[in-house]
Formats: C-alpha cells, sequence, structure tokens
C-alpha cells in the first residue's frame, strides 16, 4: 500500500496523495479538532463531508470541472478524488500578463454562474481553491458548500472571493471586474440583482 | 519617545502613555473609566457625557502615574474612529486641547488596528500575527499582507460580544453579560445545538442569538444555553481565525478586544494554535480591552514612520475601516 504524503496541510483538513485501485487519487481527510466539544466536531466533519461530496457530483453535472470522486467515507471524514496536477490560480494570477489574467478570471467567472445556474455555492471561493490544468479551471475544496437558490447566497459567494482578490492580490483589484464580466455572460438568471446584491453585502459589513 | 494617547470609540474612555525603547512599547501609565447605562445598551451621547465629565481628571492621573511632567510627553494621538460619534468627538476633542496646550503633534490612529500593534509592542516574539478581534461592536480576523492590515475574516451581522450582550438582555444579564455568561456557562451540561455560521473566512453570529433566545422562552436551563453558545460561537471564531492563519502562511496568533478575557476562547485558540506549532499570545487584560496605551503605541510607530497631521486633518471618522490604514512603519 502506499504511505501517507501529504500535499497539503489546511486549516480543515489535509490532503494526501495516495492510490486507489491503480488511480492516483487524493485523500481529502477532516481533522478532528479538540478545541471544540466532540459533537460539534463529529456533526461538523460528517456532514460537511457529505455535503461535499454531493456538491462535487452537481458541480461536474454542472458542467464544471472537479475532481472525479472514488470513495466517500462518512465517519472518519474521508474522500478520495482524483489528483488533479496543476498550479494554484493564487500562486499565478499575480505574474502572468493583463491579457492572460482577464481570460482567466473570465473564465472562473463562467464557473462560478454554471454552479450558480444549478444553486450550488461553493461556499469558500478563493483562488487557493482553483487549480489551473490543462487550460481548465478546476474547482477543489467545496467543504464550506450547499444548495441554495438565493440571491443572498449567491452574492455572498461571490463576495468571497472578492475578498479574498482585494486581499491576496490587492495589486490586481480589477480581477473582479473580470470575473463579473464572464458571470454575467454565463449565468441564466438576472446576473445584475446578484451583483446589486454584493453591493449590499459589502454596506453591510462594518464601517462601510 | 514619550506619546500620550486617547481613547474614546464607545463604553471606555482611556488616556495611556507609553515610551518607545528599542523598538518595543513600554506602557507608562494606562488609565481608563467604563461608561455603563442604567438601562439596556449603550447611549451614545451618554456615553460621550460620562467621557467629557472624566477626561480631564484621567489624563492628570496618567501623568502623574507615569511619572513624568507634561513637558516631557512629545506627541498626543487620539483614536480617529470606528466608534461612536459622540464619544470619538469627545476624544478628539480632549486631545486637540491638550495638543495645542503643549504646544505638541498630534495624530489621529485607527482602534482597530492600535489593538494588533500593542500586542507586536508588548509582548516579546509576537512579531507578524493574525489578531482575531472580539469585543461588542468588533469581531475581525486580521492580519499584515502587502502593505496594510487586512481584514480576512469578519462578523457579517453583529459583533460577537453584542450578541451576548443582546442574550443577556433578553435573559435579565445587565452589561457587561460577557463575563456573567461566561459563569453561567461553566455550569452548563447539555449541548443545545445551535447554528454554526461560517461562510469563508466570515461569521454571523444572528441566527444563534435567535435560536438562544428559543431555547430560554422554551425553558431551557440558562446554563445549558450559555455553555451551548460559547462553544459554538468561540468554536466557529476559532476556526475561521485558523483558516486565515493557514490562507496567510502566519505562525502567530493574537487575541484582543474585550471578549479576549473570556477564558474559554482563550483556551480554544490556544489549542488551536498549538496543534498547528504556532505561537499564541494575549495582551495584558488592561491592553486587551479598549485602552489609551494602545492608541498612543500605534501614534508613537506612525510618527517614527513620518506620519505628521494638522489639527485640520485630524476629523474623526466612524467607518474608519482596518484596511484604510497605510502601514508606513512595518516593511
Amino acid at each position: 500500500m502506499s504511505k501517507k504524503h501529504i500535499l497539503y496541510q489546511g486549516a480543515e483538513a489535509e490532503i494526501c496523495l495516495s492510490e486507489y485501485m491503480g488511480f492516483k487519487v487524493v485523500k481529502k481527510r477532516r481533522l478532528k479538532k479538540t478545541y471544540r466539544l466532540r459533537y460539534i466536531d463529529s456533526y461538523l466533519i460528517s456532514s460537511r463531508t457529505k455535503e461535499e461530496a454531493k456538491l462535487m457530483i452537481d458541480a461536474r453535472r454542472s458542467g464544471v470541472s472537479v475532481p472525479v470522486i472514488y470513495d466517500v467515507d462518512l465517519r472518519d471524514g474521508v474522500i478520495t478524488m482524483e489528483y488533479i496536477d496543476g498550479k494554484r490560480v493564487k500562486d499565478i494570477l499575480n505574474s502572468l500578463s493583463e491579457k492572460e489574467r482577464k481570460t482567466l478570471c473570465r473564465e472562473i467567472g463562467v464557473n462560478i454562474a454554471r454552479l450558480h445556474n444549478n444553486d450550488i455555492i461553493h461556499g469558500d471561493i478563493t483562488t487557493s481553491n482553483m487549480i489551473l490544468m490543462d487550460d481548465r479551471v478546476h474547482f477543489i475544496d467545496f467543504g464550506l458548500g450547499e444548495k441554495n437558490h438565493e440571491i443572498e447566497a449567491k452574492g455572498v459567494d461571490l463576495h468571497v472571493l472578492m475578498e479574498a482578490i482585494e486581499s491576496t492580490h490587492s495589486k490586481y483589484s480589477d480581477c473582479f471586474e473580470y470575473v463579473l464580466e464572464g458571470y454575467k455572460k454565463e449565468l441564466e438568471g438576472d446576473a445584475d440583482l446578484v451583483v446589486k446584491k454584493i453591493k449590499e453585502i459589502v454596506k453591510r459589513g462594518r464601517y462601510r | 519617545m514619550i506619546c500620550l494617547g486617547v481613547e474614546g470609540t464607545a463604553h471606555t474612555i482611556g488616556v495611556g502613555i507609553v515610551k518607545d525603547s528599542s523598538d518595543k512599547c513600554r506602557v507608562l501609565s494606562n488609565v481608563m473609566k467604563i461608561y455603563q447605562p442604567e438601562h439596556g445598551g449603550i447611549h451614545p451621547r451618554e456615553a460621550a457625557n460620562h467621557h467629557a465629565l472624566y477626561v480631564a481628571d484621567l489624563i492628570k492621573e496618567a501623568i502623574e502615574k507615569a511619572g513624568v511632567n507634561s513637558s516631557d510627553i512629545d506627541l498626543v494621538s487620539f483614536s480617529q474612529g470606528p466608534g461612536l460619534g459622540p464619544c470619538l468627538r469627545t476624544a478628539a476633542t480632549a486631545a486637540r486641547a491638550l495638543a495645542l496646550t503643549l504646544n505638541k503633534p498630534i495624530l489621529g490612529v485607527n482602534h482597530c488596528v492600535a489593538h494588533l500593534e500593542v500586542g507586536r509592542g508588548t509582548i516579546e516574539d509576537c512579531n507578524d500575527p493574525v489578531l482575531l478581534y472580539t469585543s461588542g461592536a468588533n469581531t475581525q480576523v486580521i492580519a499584515f499582507a502587502e502593505g496594510r492590515y487586512r481584514v480576512f475574516g469578519e462578523t457579517l451581522d453583529i459583533g460577537i460580544g453584542n450578541c451576548l450582550d443582546k442574550f443577556g438582555r433578553t435573559v435579565g444579564i445587565d452589561f457587561p453579560c460577557g463575563p456573567k455568561i461566561e459563569k453561567l456557562a461553566m455550569k452548563g451540561e447539555k449541548y443545545l445545538a445551535l447554528p454554526y455560521t461560517i461562510k469563508g473566512m466570515d461569521v454571523a453570529f444572528s441566527g444563534l442569538l435567535t435560536m438562544a433566545e428559543q431555547y430560554y422562552r422554551k425553558g431551557e436551563k440558562i446554563e445549558d444555553i450559555c455553555f451551548s453558545m460559547q462553544e459554538t460561537a468561540f468554536a466557529a471564531l476559532t476556526e475561521v481565525t485558523e483558516r486565515a492563519m493557514a490562507h496567510t502562511e502566519k505562525n502567530e496568533v493574537l487575541l484582543g478586544g474585550g471578549v479576549a478575557a473570556n477564558k474559554r476562547l482563550r483556551n480554544m485558540v490556544r489549542i488551536m494554535a498549538e496543534e498547528r506549532d504556532a505561537s499564541f499570545f494575549v495582551p495584558s487584560k488592561d491592553l486587551c480591552i479598549d485602552n489609551g496605551a494602545m492608541i498612543a503605541w500605534l501614534g508613537v510607530l506612525m510618527y517614527k514612520s513620518g506620519i505628521r497631521m494638522k489639527i485640520e486633518e485630524t476629523f474623526i471618522d466612524q467607518r474608519f475601516r482596518t484596511d484604510m490604514v497605510d502601514v508606513t512603519w512595518r516593511e
């Protein structure tokens, strides 16, 4: 059997490279947090694992690139999935040319719209959670996602990305405008309602 | 250099005097008075009247306790925002009057940034922390990135302290409710499920508050509700702090704000830090709550990095955001 090879240790889970029936796979294991009550902890781990797997399958059906799921273990909070061998958008965005950045951000927006067309809320759309492989953006970590048709949820979803861009790619804050361009193009409903909602959410934050 | 800082964003009017010694902050004095409303929450005008009543005496007391002469003060700073308008104006007016009388420079500083800087300034080894800043009004996860203190996560609705205070008012606990809720929570045994709301690195508490109030009306034991509120809300805060640490790749965590006095919150964040091999820091209690010393220390940092303000630039800003401050004193 393969030995444990940690690819990434996140706040919530560890991502290990492993093998599953001859495929190179990633195992995402949610970590037990001893700072919180055991009841809260096991509830969060099993419900988030289940929700994440469901959302990933839904996302794939919506035409968004996500890793293929091979196995789900609710008790230990492990999802076994396809290994995406690419580069994190967070690491490459600042070094792209203006034109490449624009294309990539629009592509990101198109994909978010596809998710939202199917009421899939990612819940943590940051540039750390997008991997570029074979010229396609792959979305990972649906761990905080949910199914929700409300404009509020879609607005909050995009607002998370806006904040991530402002904090991590502050020199390129126009990126979010490009994301919105792609989003508006692809969204089936009225995208302006969502954009309006984002502005409302920004104002709702403290001291805006 | 010696700086006198005046804090007055909300309940507290505080005056602190600090001196810089080899880039660390030495607190010479730190005195304050806290406005206690007779009923309900804070009334901005009454709080401001309270501040106006005490600020002059506090300045005198701070100077006496620091063992300096008023002529030794090189700089006056004050909390420019964010906060309640009347309170901010009272503190600013006192600071301006003092600076003009002493004929010394004056600087307005950001209250939230001051909470972070006082940790860095007074704690050995605290250099580049992620700050979990939890008070009545504010709940933010702040860290330094690309020249500014950026807010990586914050409450989408009410501050955690406000959540606890509002619950306290519903069940008849006097302000400030946090310490009393903490005591009650220690006797809680049964966990009552409450909404655990995290969106990205942001949190929200209004759902938790509503449900906690419903439990109270249904006759659940107050101790159990307090216990459940703390366990749920603090776990969510600890989780977003950890997420911010992972995201920014920082391995120090600092607590600040009044709710940082809560032992359960401290304990949760400490455990989280230990499990990540990160350092955990909390300033002493009187530097955690709103205080003048932290305002003074941020004044020193800003002044030494070359920032100057004319009197007419010292207007207050109720909505002074953390990430509006150009951090010229850090690399």
